[in-house]
């Protein structure tokens, strides 16, 4: 899993009937001292986040497991809020 | 199976809840010279690894969920064991 902050969202009217009321979130990846790194992504969300927030979030195929057994075609998901970061560098 | 350092943790009340009761850690992938190779992940511990230790990181979904013992689980990166020594002929 990867950290990043969500950025906001995306609303798409006309979409894969899989990826019906999923929330579609944008998000900017983070290293472990929260500094930005890397381009923004698009997640669905398996938690309930909000614009702010620091996350981290699944790529892959894992990605579509917490919406089982809808099948949801997504490749990163947001599975959890990040409370504290220790990291020693 | 990649070689990582341990280098934090990460602390999320409001996760996924297969999730819950592992801790996630934060490991920098490393070359077998110990310089980093790419970017760090938080990984899910199977092994009760602390910070500042060399671990048996896998970086891919089944492999991760079967360390974890969470079958069809958002979880896409686990550690596996520590690493006592690392012989090179």
């Amino acid at each position: 899993m990867y950290l990043g902050r969500v950025m906001g969202s995306i609303v798409a009217t006309v979409k894969d009937r899989n990826l019906h009321a999923q929330k579609l979130m944008i998000v900017q990846p983070l290293n472990p001292q929260l500094i930005p790194t890397g381009k923004q992504l698009i997640c669905t969300d398996a938690v309930g986040v909000g614009a702010g927030e620091i996350i981290y979030y699944c790529r892959g195929k894992e990605s579509s497991f917490p919406f089982l057994p809808a099948e949801v075609p997504t490749d990163t998901t947001i599975v959890g809020v990040v409370d504290e970061v220790r990291a020693e560098c | 199976m990649l070689i990582g350092r341990v280098i934090g943790e990460m602390v999320s009340t409001e996760k996924h809840a297969s999730h819950v009761g592992r801790k996630a850690m934060i490991v920098q992938p490393v070359n077998l010279d110990g310089s980093n190779r790419g970017e760090a992940v938080i990984a899910l511990d199977s092994a009760d690894a602390g910070v500042g230790d060399r671990v048996l990181l896998v970086v891919e979904g089944f492999s991760a969920m079967t360390a974890v013992g969470r079958p069809n689980s958002p979880i896409d990166a686990a550690i596996l064991g520590v690493i006592d020594e690392v012989h090179l002929d």
